[in-house]
């Protein structure tokens, strides 16, 4: 982190980013991520991966409970649906305004305490809002079932357009599906990487970077670290309500798993993979976690038995016996041994493991030329 | 003019009375130094000044505002900074870094939300930093990270972190415990030319010839009293201190 900055260069590096993610659909398609649906997935967890990283990469507070501000922004969202039309811009401005909100009230209790206690107390709150979503915030949340919009809602804005088919967000006549759902998703990631760029490169970030390596030194600096810590738990609960939204809006239908305690682990994993502290870590990590979600979930028996189709059948059998354990049902499986690889051998996460391969690139170029580069695996 | 004044300062661990009625005075501009043997309540009367310790009884004013029950960081608002027994610093962050941190909390405050500002482009906070660094000898390893220093740089660093926001009073706590012997004069030339600037300081030491080499004055505290109190040259012969500090030996 003691790279040079300078607004040049983030300049061409946000650029640089920019072109990359709305070209995704053309350079992912040939590792079979280029549809529709994954690339949204990849754009709304990246979002939600970059906010949880502006709290925890930051100001190193580890919060296991974000996924109640990703469930919050998407029930705002869908409210927002249900009462005013199905513009996607009042649904993401009104998740994030009570997603800010509900991340206030938590924040406030749970920065009381750091460390460990810190995480069980947002474990706890999203448990809670989980629970709560469930039974007694069903006239809100719709329970079990899922809160969607129905045709009988008021919609105050688009309630005269009477629309036949499904009840589809739509951005001024453009429907939030498809290609038009991800370059909605890819644009929101950018102007909320765009911020998170600022604040990385800002006083404010600094300071969330002190609280992490010595709040000591910060209060005898005449630095309160309360508010700080606060403000970056606020911050990152509303990143985690837009993600909800987004969901929201590619598919309007908010349901409680969402909250779950797994969905609060994913996106520490997805940063931790990545490269916590960093800026492009957690996008890279949440993408490759939902890559490999959705392809390695996808293999079955028989795609193994043609991959290994070329051994002699008496190794064949085993092999593909050994392997189904690491795809369809069992991916986790192979999300796990990724996990445990990455944090033994390179603690600070892909973005560690690229900065190495830079430098060894670096060192060799002096005696052989830009061969046919191995590209770092996706 | 007293910069620091204490009196009647009790303050009780369980059963161990750590500080026994202390009355202390520290004058503006001069250097202090409070001495005593292992034990006596050195530590618990710094923490005393700078909020981390609540005294049982009395008071401890700074010019016309009461230390007592304010938190860290408004006393160091106030003006008194402290340098600690083992330097703390912020090991991660680049020694600029480090620097520009308390000029900002000096500038904007406890809490400032400047979220959308450039750092690097703020030239103000950025020459106020360097010139600092520049002062203690550390400019030309501004970019690296804190973490790598030696004990004494690092000294050093936590020393410029503290001066850089123009303390009133600036509270060192064994400055040069665990140094070497180049370390520890390195460490008292920059201390005496810090004293140029007129900034009072109160000096808790185990070393003799830092005592003597830098302070006006001398307290010696031992079993939480203020035993004896002087110039360097006065409590050097004093028998009361040679008895509670140096068990009788002679300097």
């Amino acid at each position: 982190m003691t790279t040079k900055t300078s607004p040049m260069r983030d300049m061409i590096f946000f650029f640089v980013f920019a072109v990359a993610v709305l070209t995704m659909p053309v350079w992912l398609a040939p590792i079979g991520a280029g549809y529709p649906d994954l690339l949204q997935k990849f754009a709304i967890y990246g979002l939600f991966a970059t906010g949880f990283n502006l709290l925890f990469g930051l100001t190193g507070y580890l919060s296991f409970g974000h996924a109640a501000f990703l469930g919050v922004g998407s029930y705002s969202a869908v409210w927002a649906f249900k009462l005013l039309g199905m513009n996607p811009l009042p649904a993401a401005i009104m998740a994030v305004i009570t997603s800010g909100l509900f991340a206030l009230a938590i924040g406030y209790i749970s920065l009381r305490r750091s460390g460990i206690y810190f995480s069980i107390l947002t474990l706890a709150f999203a448990q809670m809002s989980y629970n709560l979503a469930y039974s007694v915030l069903t006239p809100i949340t719709n329970g079990e079932t899922g809160l969607r919009v129905l045709r009988s809602d008021p919609r105050l804005f688009d309630s005269s357009s009477a629309v036949d088919g499904p009840l589809i967000a739509n951005l001024f006549g453009i429907e939030m599906t498809g290609y038009a759902g991800f370059y909605f998703c890819a644009v929101v990631l950018l102007i909320a990487f765009f911020i998170a760029q600022r604040i990385f490169r800002s006083p404010f970030g600094i300071m969330l970077r002190a609280v992490k390596t010595n709040q000591n030194r910060m209060n005898y600096t005449g630095l309160n670290p309360r508010p700080y810590t606060l403000a970056a738990f606020v911050i990152s609960g509303m990143y985690a309500g837009l993600a909800g939204a987004l969901l929201c809006i590619t598919d309007p239908l908010a349901g409680a798993e969402r909250m779950q305690w797994t969905a609060s682990g994913e996106v520490v994993l997805m940063t931790i993979l990545g490269g916590a502290g960093t800026l492009l870590g957690p996008i890279f990590g949440a993408a490759l976690i939902k890559y490999f979600e959705n392809i390695f979930s996808a293999f079955n028996e028989q795609t193994l038995h043609e991959i290994f189709g070329f051994l002699p059948d008496f190794l064949e059998g085993p092999v593909v016996s050994v392997t189904g354990l690491f795809v369809g049902e069992g991916w986790h499986l192979t999300l796990g041994v990724l996990f445990m690889l990455i944090v033994i051998f390179l603690p600070g996460g892909l973005m560690e493991g690229f900065s190495r391969i830079g430098r060894l690139f670096k060192r060799s170029s002096g005696k052989s030329g830009p061969g046919s580069a191995t590209a770092p695996a996706e | 003019m007293e910069i620091l004044k204490v009196s009647g300062v009790n303050k009780a661990f369980g059963g161990l009375k750590a500080l026994n009625n202390v009355n202390l005075a520290v004058e503006e501009g001069t250097v202090h130094a409070i001495i005593g043997p292992n034990g006596a309540g050195k530590s618990t009367l710094l923490n005393c000044f700078v909020g981390r310790l609540i005294p049982d009884t009395g008071t401890v004013m700074f010019g016309d505002t009461s230390l007592i029950g304010l938190k860290a960081h408004k006393i160091n608002q106030a003006g008194v900074s402290r340098v600690f027994q083992t330097p703390e610093i912020f090991s991660d962050l680049t020694l600029l870094e480090n620097v520009m941190i308390p000029t900002m909390a000096k500038r904007d405050g406890e809490f400032a939300l400047h979220a959308f500002k450039r750092l690097d482009r703020d030239a103000e906070i950025h020459d106020k930093a360097m010139h600092m660094l520049e002062d203690v000898g550390l400019a030309e390893k501004k970019d690296i990270v804190a973490a790598s220093l030696s004990r004494g740089d690092k000294r050093r660093l936590e020393l410029a972190m503290c001066l850089v926001q123009d303390p009133k009073l600036l509270l060192l706590d064994e400055p040069t415990a665990g140094m070497s012997r180049a370390d520890t004069n390195n460490t008292i030339d920059l201390l005496k030319r810090i004293g140029d600037r007129g900034i009072t300081k109160v000096v808790i030491e185990h070393d003799m010839h830092v005592v003597f080499s830098l302070a006006d004055k001398v307290s010696v505290l031992a079993q939480g009293t203020v035993i004896c109190e002087g110039k360097p040259q006065e409590i050097k012969g004093d028998p009361r201190v040679q008895e509670a500090y140096l068990g009788g030996a002679h300097l």
